[in-house]
């Protein structure tokens, strides 16, 4: 697959007609790791919502592309046919699907019909990417998600996002809830994606996480805004000495957006 | 509005259909009361929805079908509900109200198992079928449906297994209306004995989607000490058939009763499970799903009443509803003075489809003993959008997703259902009315 772009361009983002996202502008090209740092409240997770096309977030103004392609046209499922992928955060439960079925329809839904994976290969690849994972075998016939532990919630998305091969990965806040050793597995999946073909957008706010998967680029957002871009150094740099710095340097005193008092 | 007391049938057609059908001096005299009572008797009032308008007296009632001689002679679209490939040989099927097929495996016609149709059973096995029929679990009198069931009986199978038979392998029935004006008047008896087991199945079918027919059903379930009766249905009536079904069930000491019922009438419908939890430690999980579409109106009762000390029920009711469809869905746990230590849980929920499609869950508990647990959980609601957003995000489109979210929700039910061949049937039905 060509390398593909995401152009974000003043993006501005309501959630019940509270504005969260102040203008956002970002550019992932394939073969790009970039991570978005930045507090609790700075509008981190409402970017990532607000690219895949949750529900609940409302774009009013600014633009995101694929390769030229107006995403904010596009349905939840054609941006992901587009090559969009999203790691949630809180993915949901779906009782009576099993996790096995669930990911043969998105195989699926990715290729013409007349052209299913044949359940051999599926198979095969899901039990070595879930190998790879370290994930139990049993995970595969239960409900999607229903009782999973956090840390078998985020690995079964890193599941997806290495079956499925998206041309963009977004990956939100997928280091919450994780022990080291669980962070190291989800790292080391991450990290095999890893070509010409693969851009990635990393929301995270510790530092943590990039000590095992090293960024290109490093952004901070505050204030529903990227305030901040650099590259490796300035999230050593974050992790070093905090945010308080930036504050500091851009005269901010509340960094948070959009939270009620 | 007035109430409709005359029957469109009367002594004399009722006295001469039990001597055709050569039935014992008992049941004659049985029918010829029932009818006597059904005069005066009203009619059943199932919670919240108003059945007075619904056509309970248009049909014919006796009509027979013909046999087959191999199940291979049978239409399509009723081989598909037989396992072919395990070559299932504990089988009825009646086609209107005759028995078109049937036979059980030799070995267990040797332990005395008795699976055969009504008609027969009462000609050959009169006093274990009068010592069941109409007795300990529904009674003649309860409405003018229960009297009128009695009265005109003209279906249905009898299902015995003797003390300490443990059967492994499915009974199944099945209801085939084929003519479209054709009655169902189906009385369903199983009964197993102290220390035995059994798992029966049954689907009702018809295609009258114009023409107007009646299902009237009683369905006893009678499970005695220690004794473990698992059973599976699929009712299938087309738009045409109104249906009232009575699927009662009697537990005694340390038995257990498990209902996996898949309702998937098109026609209006009143469906009452109701099991009696008589013996100490008895249980019975009942489990339902159903679907509604075009304008049909469906009531369901799920009732567990427990008697019996440490004695545990559990319902789960899931519905979908679309078009303008809508059903009650009651769910009723009674726990009676003196069954201490019993366990009454129950959950129903509904998932809507469309605007105009109305679903109500109606939880109940009834409870006249101080140291028991009870819970009860009930919702009605739409497709969850964020539930929809997350399958949507891997690329699935809105429909497939939906349709995996109503599979899902009614997994519950359809994974138990016993016999592969029923249970792929069900999943199709299912397929079907909601697409």
């Amino acid at each position: 697959m060509a390398s593909s772009t995401l152009e974000i361009k003043d993006l501005h983002v309501e959630i019940e007609g509270q504005e969260i996202l102040k203008g956002v502008n970002l550019t992932i090209k394939g073969g790009e790791f970039h991570a978005v740092m930045g507090p609790n409240g700075t509008g981190k997770s409402t970017l990532a919502s607000a690219i895949m096309g949750h529900p609940k977030y409302e774009v009013t103004k600014g633009e995101i592309l694929l390769d030229g392609e107006d995403v904010l046209e596009m349905e939840v499922d054609e941006r992901a046919q587009a090559g969009l992928f999203l790691a949630m955060q809180y993915p949901s439960e779906i009782s009576g699907v099993t996790t096995s079925d669930f990911l043969r329809s998105s195989i699926n839904a990715h290729r013409e019909e007349g052209d299913e994976i044949s359940l051999m290969k599926f198979i095969k690849e899901m039990d070595e990417a879930m190998d790879y994972l370290e994930m139990d075998k049993n995970m595969a016939q239960r409900y999607l998600n229903e009782g999973f532990s956090g840390g078998e919630k985020k690995r079964n998305e890193i599941l997806q996002l290495m079956m499925l091969k998206p041309a963009i990965g977004i990956l939100d806040e997928i280091d919450s809830g994780l022990d080291i050793d669980a962070l190291k597995v989800v790292s080391k999946g991450i990290n095999k994606l890893r070509d010409e073909s693969f851009g990635c957008l990393i929301i995270t706010h510790y530092q943590r996480l990039l000590d095992y998967i090293t960024p290109d680029k490093v952004h901070v957002m505050m204030k529903g805004r990227v305030v901040k871009s650099g590259g490796p150094e300035l999230a050593q740099r974050l992790e070093a000495e905090g945010y308080d710095w930036i504050k500091q340097e851009l005269g901010i005193e509340d960094e948070t957006v959009g939270q009620k008092a | 509005m007035t109430v409709e007391t005359k029957l469109p049938y009367d002594q004399d057609y009722v006295r001469s259909f039990s001597e055709n059908r050569k039935e014992p001096e008992w049941m004659k005299e049985l029918r010829l009361q029932a009818l006597d009572l059904a005069e005066g008797l009203e009619m059943p009032k199932p919670d919240k929805t108003s059945i007075k308008r619904w056509k309970f007296d248009d049909y014919k009632h006796d009509v027979a079908g013909e046999a087959i001689n191999s199940i291979n002679d049978l239409p399509e679209d009723i081989q598909v509900f037989l396992d072919l490939e395990n070559h299932n040989e504990n089988l009825v099927i009646q086609r209107n109200q005759s028995v078109a097929y049937k036979s059980l495996a030799s070995g267990l016609e040797e332990k005395g198992v008795i699976l055969t149709d009504i008609q027969t059973a009462l000609q050959e096995h009169s006093d274990l079928v009068r010592r069941y029929y109409m007795k300990d679990a529904v009674q003649i009198d309860e409405h003018k449906l229960t009297a009128l069931h009695t009265a005109l009986m003209n279906g249905g199978v009898f299902v015995y297994v003797p003390k300490n038979v443990q059967i492994e392998e499915p009974l199944q029935a099945i209801f085939w209306q084929e003519d479209p004006e054709a009655a169902t008047f189906n009385h369903v008896i199983v009964v197993a004995e102290e220390n035995s087991s059994l798992t029966y199945v049954e689907n009702y079918i018809s295609q009258n989607k114009e023409e107007h027919a009646v299902a009237n059903i009683v369905t006893e379930v009678i499970a005695h000490d220690n004794a473990n009766i698992n059973f599976g249905s699929v009712d299938n009536f087309a738009a045409g058939t109104t249906v009232y079904v009575n699927r009662r069930g009697v537990a005694y000491r340390d038995a257990r009763i498990e209902w996996n019922l898949g309702q998937m009438n098109d026609g209006n419908t009143v469906s009452e499970n109701i099991t009696h939890l008589i013996g100490d430690n008895s249980y019975s999980y009942a489990k339902t799903v159903s679907v509604g579409r075009g304008d049909q109106s469906q009531n369901y009762t799920a009732k567990i009443v427990h008697f019996g000390k440490q004695s545990e029920g559990f319902i789960l009711q899931h519905g979908v509803m679309k078009d303008s469809a809508s059903s009650i869905f009651n769910g009723i746990g009674k726990i009676e003075h003196g069954a201490t230590k019993a366990n009454a849980e129950q959950e129903s929920r509904v998932l809507m489809l469309s605007r105009d499609a109305r679903g109500d869950a109606n939880p109940i508990l009834l409870i006249d003993e101080d140291d028991v647990t009870a819970g009860h959980a009930a919702s009605v609601g739409r497709v969850d959008p964020v539930q929809l957003y997350y399958l949507m995000s891997r690329g699935i489109s809105q429909q497939e997703a939906e349709r995996l979210i109503i599979h899902g929700f009614l997994a519950p039910v359809v994974k138990e259902i016993p016999i592969d061949a029923v249970r792929e049937q069900l999943t199709e039905v299912i397929e079907r009315k909601v697409y």
